[in-house]
């Protein structure tokens, strides 16, 4: 994935090119621990980057970032993933709770609580194996989206990582495009994720 | 309802209800509009050469009082000559609002003339930043960057003002509450770190306590005092924490660190405690994480949170403003005995005094030295960044709060002389020194009109190696002496210079010269003199730790042998 800070915006959408996605960056990412966290934050320009700034310039690489609107339009809810050092991070979180425009950021990795993802799957498949694939798509909980002659589009959700063991099942097939939303976080029961 | 007036004129306006007297700055068309509006404020604005000379000044005025100071320049360039101004403000945590022109709203992005994403470029290296976009948020605005850039840890907020917002009619509304819910400063001290502290005071055999520049800017000079004298505790203070604990006090160290005192260093190094106010650990004090203090327990007070367990892991850490936790501190508490520690420290202050000669050639220390003497207590220091910094940290000792006006954190070149030219500005009474190299003077001279102008007392004393010194020294201690883009040949006659801004000059070239010419500097008050004094050009600064290495690879005189290059740091 994405090793390098200064472009790690492009994990936004949290778009993997086929090419770069080998089961080896996989291994290596494994190692390192990822962390998700929670940020309630001003709804302004200019925010983002500040955010994305205080990452960056630890060298921290942002693997997925979902922003929406919160409930009171004039802040947003971030939930971030992120790998790297605990240390740093712990910094980075006092950092980000510097920020003015950021209300609260928290560590929620150790949290239980309610987390989900979706993501699409493009497969080449014409001829021989698209009964298997589509067989394989309809045992895993996938929805078919869309398909054509030569293509199927799945769509799955749940945990990030029940979509990264997805993502290892349909490897062998010819994936030519995988999009993933970024996890988004809700504490459960009466508690609020952000604060 | 109150009158009409433009966004400009409640910029000013709000600028004038905080009680500020000087704006620094340089005009251009799209800071216009607020230029104008000063024509009829009572703020005085003080025009300078370079947009650096303002943020300097500025930044020297804030230091010199402890109150924000104000910069307002125009777009693009004008902004961008502000960004190492700036950064110099956020690293030493210094109170200012940098007021930019802009482009109008709609030639955002669009790289219309002198439009730049100033907001976008100031991010890493200020407190706060705005851009603002609806005239009507103006007062409040203003308001918000005033109390964020003094609160808590203070530091540089930058507004970005588009020509057509400035040039607004507005209804202005200065009583408006702002919420800032994401801003917030620890008010509360937490009882079990207090506790925690004040056991480990308490038992302590070996402390020291190690006083930064949060404790200068809280004004805890009395609590710390009181506290050392209370718990018998040796005071070490970092480069910019001088001026809380007055450094002539039986129980002062000094400046520790990379060129600070042998016996600050020594004590620090054998502590059984270190106890820092309001000081970061940086890694001009820490050198080799590994190898620095791993005997002591480590106590961090300080006010921003993210600066605990930053480089060096503690053992307790009291979140806090300074005055307030040293003061909370200082009740619970019974003194121990430090008798044979401080009997330790009283050796090691006898056996590594710092030293020059007074005889011979000609030395920086010399001269630092009769400055400082001349002038007492009273007078304010400002250095610029290189080897006269240390000499004049090491010699000119500071007593009292806002005395002693340095860059820290950035090491800025080009600081010394408009900083003092704002610390002189805010203390029209007080000798104002500002130390300089010939290298780094030479950055920011241009602000002379501006001094010769407001006939401004200040004494210019650059420290005249003819070479850029520390960066020699470094060559010449670890590059076997290839030095590479240090010699500053066809450096101009300063005495000359001076005189072509219409101020007066003085040369120092002898030992002997030292005292008349310091006495005649001083006597002078009709505007800036410059003192061009010619020492001896291949002077190093000692003691010296090398950067990343510990305090047991603390060199006391030039090495006879060569050593090795500096790792983990610069
Ligand atoms: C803006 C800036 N550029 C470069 C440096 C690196 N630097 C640190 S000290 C120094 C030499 C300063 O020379 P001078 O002003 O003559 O003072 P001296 O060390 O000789 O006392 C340099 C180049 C710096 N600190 N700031």
């Amino acid at each position: 994935m994405n090793q390098n800070p200064g472009t790690s915006l492009t994990g936004i959408q949290n778009f993997r090119s086929p090419k770069s996605f080998s089961r080896k960056q996989v291994v290596i990412e494994r190692k390192h621990r990822k962390h998700t966290l929670s940020l309630y934050v001003a709804n302004k320009p200019g925010v983002l980057i500040r955010i994305a700034l205080v990452f960056a310039r630890r060298g921290y690489n942002i693997d997925s970032l979902v922003v929406s609107e919160g409930k009171d339009p004039d802040f947003s809810t971030m939930n971030i993933v992120a790998s790297g050092d605990e240390k740093v991070l712990d910094q980075i979180l006092n950092q980000l709770n510097k920020l003015v425009d950021v209300v609260t950021a928290h560590d929620r990795t150790e949290d239980d609580i309610i987390q989900h993802e979706l993501a699409m799957f493009k497969i080449r498949c014409s001829g021989d194996n698209r009964m298997q694939v589509l067989q394989l798509a309809h045992a895993l909980n996938c929805e078919i989206t869309d398909i054509t002659e030569t293509t199927v589009i799945f769509q799955a959700s749940g945990t990030s990582e029940k979509l990264d063991s997805l993502e290892s099942v349909l490897d062998p097939y010819n994936i030519i495009e995988l999009v993933r939303t970024g996890k988004v976080l809700m504490a459960k029961g009466e508690e609020l994720t952000s604060f | 309802m109150s009158k009409l007036k433009s966004g400009a004129e409640a910029i000013v306006d709000v600028i004038a209800q905080q009680g500020v007297e000087y704006i620094f700055g340089l005009p251009g068309g799209a800071a216009i509009p607020i230029f104008d509006a000063l024509v009829d404020s009572p703020v005085k604005l003080i025009l300078t050469r370079h947009e650096q000379g303002a943020t300097h000044m500025a930044d020297g005025y804030a230091r010199a009082t402890g109150k924000p100071a104000v910069v307002l320049v125009t777009s693009g360039p004008g902004a961008t000559n502000t960004i190492t101004g700036i950064l110099t403000a956020q690293m030493d945590s210094i109170p200012m609002v940098v007021i930019t022109g802009q482009q109008t709203t709609w030639n955002l992005g669009l790289d219309a003339f002198q439009e730049a994403d100033v907001s976008g470029i100031s991010y890493p290296v200020v407190k706060h930043s705005y851009l603002i976009k609806n005239p009507h948020d103006i007062p409040r605005i203003v308001r918000e960057a005033f109390y964020i850039c003094q609160t808590g840890r203070p530091g540089p907020v930058l507004i970005d003002v588009p020509k057509d917002i400035s040039s607004a009619m507005i209804e202005p509304n200065y009583d408006e509450e702002f919420h800032l819910p994401g801003y917030s400063i620890p008010h509360e001290i937490d009882k079990d770190d207090l506790m925690a502290a004040a056991t480990l005071i308490e038992k302590a055999k070996q402390p020291v306590l190690l006083v930064g520049h949060g404790a200068v800017i809280s004004g805890a000079e009395k609590a710390v005092t009181y506290l050392a004298e209370k718990m018998h505790i040796p005071v070490s203070n970092t480069l910019l924490g001088k001026g809380c604990f007055p450094e002539s006090h039986p129980l002062s160290l000094g400046m520790l660190g990379m060129h600070g005192t042998a016996y600050a260093n020594k004590a620090v190094d054998a502590a059984d405690l270190v106890v820092s106010i309001g000081s970061r650990w940086d890694d001009r004090i820490v050198g080799n994480i590994e190898k620095f203090c791993v005997n002591a327990k480590k106590i961090h007070i300080d006010i921003d949170p993210s600066e605990f367990n930053k480089t060096v892991t503690m053992d307790v850490t009291v979140l806090g403003d300074a005055k307030a936790v040293v003061e909370a501190l200082t009740a619970v508490m019974q003194p121990g005995n430090t008798k044979d520690w401080l009997r330790q420290v009283e050796r090691w202050k006898k056996a590594f005094p710092l030293k020059y000669k007074k005889t011979g050639r000609l030395v920086a220390q010399h001269v630092l030295d009769e400055f400082r003497r001349q002038v007492q207590d009273e007078g304010i220091f400002t250095t610029d960044v290189g080897q006269h910094q240390m000499w004049a940290a090491q010699y000119c000792l500071t007593e009292k709060r806002f005395h002693w006006i340095t860059s820290g954190g950035a090491g800025t070149m080009g600081f010394g002389f408009p900083a003092a030219i704002g610390a002189q500005l805010a203390h029209p009474d007080k000798p104002v020194i500002a130390v300089v190299g010939d290298g780094g003077f030479q950055m920011t001279l241009c602000e002379l009109s501006t001094a010769v102008i407001s006939r401004l007392p200040i004494k210019i004393l650059i420290i005249n190696n003819n070479f850029l010194g520390m960066v020699r020294q470094w060559q010449s201690l670890f590059y076997g002496n290839r030095l590479s883009g240090v010699d500053l040949e066809g450096n101009p006659d300063f005495v000359k210079l001076a005189e072509a801004y219409g101020a007066k000059g003085l040369r120092i070239r002898r030992a002997a010269d030292v005292k008349r010419v310091v006495s005649a500097a001083l006597a002078y008050n009709d505007g800036p003199i410059v003192i061009d004094a010619m020492v001896s050009k291949e002077d190093n600064v000692f003691p010296m730790i090398p950067a990343g290495a510990s305090m047991g690879e603390m060199i006391l005189e030039p090495p006879k042998v060569a050593m090795e290059k500096p790792v983990g740091s610069t």
